[in-house]
C-alpha cells in the first residue's frame, strides 16, 4: 500500500508520533512520479530540489508540526502562480514564464499551513476544455485506462491524486472543470461557492464564473483543505466577506431527516444507463440512512450550455487580451509594427479552443451583437440561478451525476467541439448560479471507469454537501477502490 | 441562412488581434455559425423585464483607502518582459 492511503489526519498523526518523516512523503511523491508519470503525465514541471530541502528542514522542527498542513505534500494546477516556479496555464504563450513574482493567495496560505508543492499540474490551455486535450504540452491520460481522458480542464489535477503521486491537489472550476475529471478519475473535487475561495493569482479564464477548489481521496481530506483555502482576501474584491466554518464538523455521517431534490432534467436521456443506475442505487443508499428524496424541476438546465459559452467567452475574450508579448509570455520574431506583433503573438501562443472562445466571446460583445447575445445570456443567467433558488427554499441538497457518460476515448470528441460542450451539460448550471457542488465516486461502468455522484447545496453552504458526500462514503468502498496503474499496486 | 460570414470572422479576428489564416478563417465561419445557432436557442425564452445577472452575490462597490504600499519590484518586472530598455517594457514601431 500507498502512505497516500492514509487520509491527511492519519498521515500527520504519524508525522507527529515520528513514525514518519515529511522527507518519506515528498520521496514518495517522486517515486511514484517516476513510476507512473511517463504514463499519466500529469506534471508539468517538478518543483523537487526545492520540496527536498523544504521535507529537510521541516523534519528538523518536527516538535512544532502544529502546522495545518505540515509537511503534506500538494500538487497545484498551472494556472495558479506560484512564485519562482514555471506557471504555464496549459498554453504556449505562457512557455516561458520561469519566473512568476508573487504567490497566490492560495499558495500563500499553503505556504503558511506548511504544505510543500511538488509540482505544477497539467490541464486543458487556460483550463478550456473537458478532456486535456486541449494542453499545448500533452493529454494527461486517466489512470483507470490510459486510453481514456481523465477530464478537463483540471485532468492533471484529478489524475495525479488518482495515480497516487500526491494525496492531494488544488484544480479550478468554471464549468465543471474540477468536478467532471474528479468523476472520470474516481476521486472527490469541490467547486466551492462563487467568492468562497481567493482568485487573486489564478489566470482569469471567466470571472465570474471561476473558483479553485480542493482535489482528494476522501471528503474527509477535502473538508480539510478547504478549511485551510476559504476566506476573504484584500487582494480579491469578489471574494465574500463571510465566516468559514469548521467544515470537518459537519462530517458526523449522520443524514437522518435529510430533504434530498433530484432534477428530473438530471436523469433525462442523455446520461446512460449505467450512470443512471449508479445515482439511482446511491439515492437508495441515502434512503437506507435516513433522508429523503424527491424529484423536482430545474426548468432552464436546457438553456445553460449556451449561456454558459456565451458568458464564458465573452469574459474570457477580454481577460486574455493581456497576453499581448509586452510584459510577459513568448512573443513573435521580427515583427515590424506593434499590431502586428499583437497578432502574431497571440496566433502563435493560443491553440485552437483558446482562439475560438476570444472569436467567440468578441463577436458576442462586439456592436450590434452585445444585446441580443451578452445581455441575453445574463438574463437566461437570472433565471437559471433562480430555479436553484426555488429548489433550495424546500430542500438541503440537490444530487445527481457529475457527468452525462463515464470517460471516453482520447481523440473520440476533439473535432467537434458541440460534442465535447456537453459534457459539462450537469457540471456548467451550478457555476452560472454560482453554488458549492462536489463530484464523490459512486460506482464503476462495464469497462472499469467511475462514475461520480454530484451534490449540490445552496450559497455558502459547504457544510450540508460535505455533510451528505460523507455519509455516502461512509456506507460505501468506492473511495477505496485504487487504479492498478503501473503494476505493483493494488 | 449562417449567423457570421467570413469577413466578419476576419473583421472579429482583427478586433480580438488574432492574426488567423484563409483556412482558419473558413474554419471558425462554420464552428463559429454552429455554436452561435445553437445559442440562439435562448430566443426560445421571454426574458423581458429580467435582470441581467453580472454577479452571483449581491456585492456593492468594494471600496478600500488608496494607500500606497510595497508591491513588485521594478527589475524584476522588467525581467519577465521579451525586451525592456531604460527601465521601460520595448516595442516595436507603434505607428504603420
Amino acid at each position: 500500500m500507498s502512505l497516500f492511503d492514509y487520509t491527511l489526519r492519519e498521515l500527520q498523526e504519524k508525522l507527529h508520533n515520528q513514525e514518519i518523516r515529511v522527507t518519506d512523503l515528498v520521496d514518495e511523491s517522486y517515486k511514484r512520479i517516476e513510476e507512473v508519470d511517463g504514463q499519466v503525465k500529469a506534471f508539468l514541471t517538478l518543483n523537487e530540489e526545492a520540496a527536498r530541502a523544504q521535507a529537510a528542514e521541516l523534519d528538523q522542527q518536527r516538535g512544532d508540526s502544529s502546522a495545518k498542513l505540515f509537511g503534506l505534500p500538494i500538487g497545484v494546477k498551472d494556472n495558479i502562480v506560484t512564485k519562482g516556479l514555471r506557471t504555464t496555464a496549459g498554453s504556449q504563450i505562457l512557455s516561458n514564464f520561469n519566473d512568476p513574482l508573487y504567490d497566490a493567495t492560495v499558495v500563500n496560505k499553503l505556504n503558511d499551513a506548511k504544505s510543500i508543492t511538488i509540482g505544477k499540474l497539467n490541464m486543458d490551455e487556460f483550463a478550456m476544455g473537458s478532456s486535456n486535450e486541449n494542453s499545448s504540452y500533452d493529454a494527461v491520460r486517466n489512470p483507470w485506462n490510459t486510453d481514456y481522458v481523465p477530464g478537463g480542464s483540471s485532468g492533471g489535477s484529478a489524475a495525479a491524486v488518482a495515480a497516487g503521486e500526491v494525496p492531494y491537489s488544488l484544480g479550478s472550476d468554471t464549468g465543471g472543470s474540477i468536478r467532471q475529471p474528479a468523476a472520470y478519475c474516481g476521486v472527490v473535487g469541490l467547486k466551492p461557492t462563487y467568492g468562497r475561495v481567493s482568485r487573486f493569482g489564478l489566470v482569469a479564464f471567466a470571472s465570474s464564473l471561476d473558483q479553485i477548489g480542493p482535489i482528494t481521496r476522501n471528503v474527509e481530506d477535502n473538508a480539510f483543505l478547504l478549511e485551510t483555502i476559504a476566506g476573504h482576501d484584500n487582494m480579491d474584491s469578489t471574494s465574500a466577506n463571510v465566516e468559514v466554518p469548521n467544515y470537518s464538523e459537519a462530517l458526523t455521517g449522520d443524514v437522518k431527516g435529510l430533504k434530498i431534490a433530484v432534477p428530473k432534467e438530471y436523469l433525462s436521456e442523455g446520461v446512460s444507463s449505467e450512470v443512471k443506475e449508479a445515482v439511482q442505487a446511491a439515492l437508495q443508499k441515502y434512503e437506507e440512512l435516513g433522508a429523503t428524496w424527491e424529484e423536482v424541476s430545474l426548468p432552464h438546465s436546457k438553456y445553460a450550455l449556451s449561456t454558459y459559452y456565451l458568458i464564458a467567452s465573452s469574459e474570457a475574450s477580454a481577460n486574455l487580451a493581456r497576453f499581448d508579448g509586452v510584459r510577459y509570455g513568448k512573443r513573435a520574431e521580427d515583427a515590424e509594427t506593434m499590431l502586428d506583433m499583437f497578432k502574431r503573438s497571440r496566433a502563435e501562443g493560443f491553440g485552437d479552443e483558446v482562439k475560438r472562445r476570444i472569436m467567440l466571446g468578441t463577436f458576442a460583445l462586439s456592436s450590434g451583437y452585445y444585446d441580443a447575445y451578452y445581455k441575453k445570456a445574463q438574463q437566461v443567467r437570472t433565471l437559471i440561478k433562480n430555479d436553484f433558488e426555488k429548489v433550495f427554499a424546500d430542500y438541503d441538497v440537490i444530487i445527481g451525476p457529475t457527468t452525462p457518460t463515464p470517460a471516453f476515448k482520447i481523440g473520440d470528441k476533439v473535432d467537434d467541439p458541440m460534442t465535447m460542450y456537453a459534457n459539462d451539460i450537469l457540471t456548467i448550471p451550478v457555476n452560472l448560479a454560482g453554488v458549492p457542488g462536489i463530484s464523490i465516486p459512486c460506482g464503476f461502468s462495464s469497462n472499469g471507469l467511475p462514475i461520480g455522484l454530484q451534490i449540490i447545496g445552496n450559497h455558502f453552504d459547504e457544510s450540508s454537501v460535505y455533510r451528505t458526500a460523507h455519509a455516502f462514503e461512509q456506507a460505501t468502498e468506492f473511495h477505496k477502490q485504487r487504479p492498478s496503474l503501473g503494476g505493483a499496486r493494488s | 441562412m449562417s449567423r457570421i460570414s467570413k469577413d466578419e470572422v476576419k473583421h472579429v479576428a482583427n478586433l480580438a488581434r488574432l492574426a488567423i489564416t484563409e483556412d482558419e478563417a473558413d474554419t471558425f465561419t462554420k464552428q463559429l455559425d454552429d455554436i452561435i445557432t445553437y445559442a440562439e436557442q435562448l430566443n426560445e425564452l421571454d426574458t423581458e423585464g429580467v435582470a441581467p445577472t453580472t454577479h452571483v452575490l449581491d456585492l456593492k462597490n468594494v471600496l478600500r483607502k488608496d494607500e500606497p504600499k510595497e508591491w513588485l519590484n521594478k527589475e524584476d518586472v522588467l525581467n519577465n518582459a521579451p525586451e525592456h530598455k531604460d527601465g521601460q517594457f520595448k516595442v516595436p514601431s507603434v505607428l504603420e
